[in-house]
């Protein structure tokens, strides 16, 4: 029990519960993915699931991303609600051509007569000396793609209530969990609230300087946010949770008070989703910029083994603080 | 069909109040016949046209303020009965381009500008060390310092420019800014020689002997001759800064600092100074302080100086270490002409003599490039019968 009088529970339990909760709560739903059924998951997310819901609805599949992203896709159209998991987004690129050319496509080239309510699950990020093959974050090369709606919870308590919203939505939405967030550990209500897709949050109000993240880049921004305050600069923390569509509103809202900003993305700088969000920021909020719009991205080389390597590839607190002290300068 | 534009009367004009038309469609005009009357916050100047055509629409009614470029009406230079064919329908750029400072030299954030804009801060005026962009932060410093402490801001009237008081406090407000920038931007450097004037004095009682009072030739030409010989022989202090790098002038036009009946002042420009005989530079410096002190300059005349003299004149201190007017790079100064004892041969007399003074821009010259500019003034000053 935390201090707040509410249970924690870790990032993973919490997915866990969310997971259970659709599947006890919809019959169409079904988990399938590589591992997810016996060995319960190789983030342990499906662990104990097989046990409660059978072989039929916890399915593990062949190592085929394209055909089992496929077979998702078919069983969404017809009728289901599948929730497929794919080891790493590195690996989904094997199923690209079902993500981008059938489940972001049909719904179009059926003159809008075939939604597709498929989600599909990914495993992100750095962090966990994985090397360059497990390492990557290309969500920023999903929310590119028109007809997708693509979330990445960064909390506890989203991890639990994004997963409802992200099957009632009658359109595929791709749900990127970062690797290092697996053991994070926060409070949780018993009975959550649905998250709003649409909002990005504001995890810390501050007027001097707007940080804009998501996802498993969440931590170390707010570890930069207690650096700067400690030194007089009170940093605001906006996690967009959607990365694909942007929410506009609250970022041009918090860059017109605090008029500086560093988008922090573990993704590579260029053409990456913060590229598109600082030309956002300068399409629509330029004169009320005191400053460039900074960004802290991961050094763009397939992400080392080394440990020390890859920490310095990535966005760590002291660069996002260097970045936005050079701001205030 | 070409477009008679607003010119720039100057390197600190922006805009400019048409005041008066003095031609009408219809008319014939030809290059350098004056065509309307505008005011700067200085003076009422008469715009001449830059080609041969006759006048089309009048795009502006008097009383209106422009900018710079805005086009002020149409001349058909093809226009039948042409006498000069040879006029090129497409008419060159008006001479009177003047090298330019970028329009905002300073970095600047957008929301700074903006809100400079909004305050009214002249956000030019608020560079920071090391280059560093001006941030909104040092724009509403500006805006909350008291305005005594604040650095001039250009203001130009918009009242009708015929209110005498206007037109006054406008040329203050104008002088302010220009010598504020000149100061505050212009690494200053001053040298002065005081010169022997008794051959020059001698040669010039001669000269006018002859001649009707109208025609005398009165000190300041031959000061101003000799000034501009010098200036021909040193052209690193003739010319402009501009962008960071030394630009020099494409002759010497000299401008002629002088004062005005109540306050203020003109820098009307002699054009080619360096080829003018003596004789013709006193009369088109005669006609030009007259016409100054009326308030009818024509705007050649007050285009691109590449120096500027001031001669403080009999009343005058002994010496002057003026402040550069910027974007040029130099200025000459002469104090009164008086007689003073001179040593000579080791002897003292009683001479006539002045104080030439260089206030030169540091960033385009040195000491050694201004003392030998002092040295040709002297050496021209000796030889009155050359010049």
């Amino acid at each position: 029990m935390s201090s707040a009088g509410r249970p924690t529970m870790t990032y993973r339990e919490a997915l866990r519960a969310a997971l259970r909760e659709a599947l006890r709560e919809d019959e169409r739903v079904f988990l399938m993915g590589e591992d997810v059924g016996a060995y319960g998951g190789c983030f342990a997310v499906s662990l104990g699931l097989l046990e409660e819901f059978g072989p039929e609805r916890i399915r593990d599949t062949p190592l085929s991303e394209s055909a089992f992203v496929g077979a998702g896709i078919g069983a969404a159209v017809a009728g289901l609600r599948p929730i497929v998991e794919i080891m790493t987004v590195n690996f989904s690129l094997l199923a690209l051509d079902q993500i981008l050319n059938n489940a972001a496509s049909l719904l179009h080239m059926s003159g809008g007569q075939f939604n597709v309510p498929l989600v599909i699950r990914m495993t992100t990020g750095a962090g966990r000396q994985l090397a360059a093959q497990h390492s990557h974050s290309l969500e920023g090369w999903y929310a590119h793609i028109p007809g997708l709606r693509v979330v990445a919870p960064a909390t506890v308590a989203d991890a639990r209530g994004m997963l409802r919203p992200a099957l009632d939505d009658p359109d595929p939405v791709l749900f990127f969990e970062h690797g290092s967030l697996y053991n994070t550990s926060g409070p949780l209500e018993e009975d959550p609230a649905p998250v709003d897709l649409d909002h990005a949050a504001v995890r810390r109000p501050g007027g001097d300087v707007t940080l804009v993240t998501y996802g498993g880049s969440l931590p170390p921004t707010l570890e930069a946010a207690d650096h700067l305050a400690a030194g007089g600069v009170d940093a605001e923390v906006i996690d967009l949770r959607t990365l694909r569509p942007l929410d506009d509103a609250t970022i041009m809202d918090s860059v017109r008070r605090t008029h500086r900003v560093v988008v922090v993305d573990e993704g590579w700088r260029s053409g990456s989703l913060s590229a598109e969000v600082s030309a956002r920021i300068t399409e629509q909020a330029m004169y009320d910029l005191d400053g460039p719009v900074e960004r802290v991205c991961s050094a763009e080389v397939p992400l080392p083994y080394a440990q020390h390597l890859e920490e310095a590839a990535l966005p760590r607190p002291d660069r996002i603080v260097a970045a936005a002290r050079r701001l205030l300068e | 069909m070409s477009d008679f534009t607003m010119p720039s009367l100057g390197a600190d004009m922006d805009q400019g109040t048409l005041l008066e038309w003095l031609v009408s469609p219809g008319d014939r005009v030809h290059k350098g016949d004056p065509v309307a009357v505008v005011d700067t916050s200085k003076a009422a100047i008469e715009v001449e046209v830059f080609e041969d055509g006759v006048v089309g629409e009048l795009l502006v009614p008097p009383g209106t303020t422009v900018q710079v470029g805005t086009p002020l009406a149409r001349i058909d230079a093809t226009g039948s009965g042409m006498s000069t064919p040879a006029a090129s329908p497409a008419a060159p750029a008006p001479s009177v381009a003047v090298p330019r400072p970028p329009r905002s030299s300073v970095r600047a954030t957008p929301l700074a500008r903006r809100l400079a804009d909004e305050l009214g801060v002249d956000i030019d005026r608020l560079g920071r060390p090391g280059g560093l962009p001006v941030r909104a932060e040092d724009v509403r410093a500006a805006a909350q310092r008291p305005p005594s402490d604040q650095p001039a801001v250009e203001q130009r009237p918009t009242e009708p420019p015929s209110a005498v008081a206007t037109r006054h406090d406008s040329m203050r407000a104008t002088i302010a800014a220009r010598m504020s920038r000149a100061n505050r931007d212009i690494p200053h450097y001053f040298l002065s020689s005081d010169v022997d004037l008794g051959p020059a004095m001698r040669w010039l009682r001669e000269h006018n002997l002859p001649l009707p009072v109208a025609e005398r030739v009165v000190p300041a030409a031959l000061l101003l001759r000799a000034s501009a010989l010098a200036a021909a022989a040193t052209p690193e202090l003739n010319g402009f800064w501009v962008d960071d790098g030394f630009v020099p002038g494409d002759g010497v036009h000299l401008a002629v600092a002088t004062s005005l009946r109540g306050g203020g002042l003109l820098a009307p420009v002699l054009h080619d100074a360096d080829h003018l005989s003596v004789d013709a530079l006193m009369a088109a410096l005669r006609d030009l302080v007259t016409r100054a002190r009326t308030g009818r300059l024509r705007a050649a005349e007050l285009s691109d100086p590449t120096l500027t003299v001031t001669n403080l004149g009999d009343q005058g201190a002994d010496s002057v270490h003026g402040v550069i007017y910027p974007p040029q790079v130099a200025l000459v100064g002469f104090g009164r002409v008086a007689d003073r004892p001179w040593a000579v041969e080791g002897l003292l007399g009683v001479r006539p003599s002045t104080t030439v003074t260089l206030a030169a821009d540091h960033r385009a010259t040195d000491g050694f490039t201004g003392s030998r500019f002092l040295a040709l003034v002297d050496h021209h000053l000796q030889h009155p019968e050359d010049l």
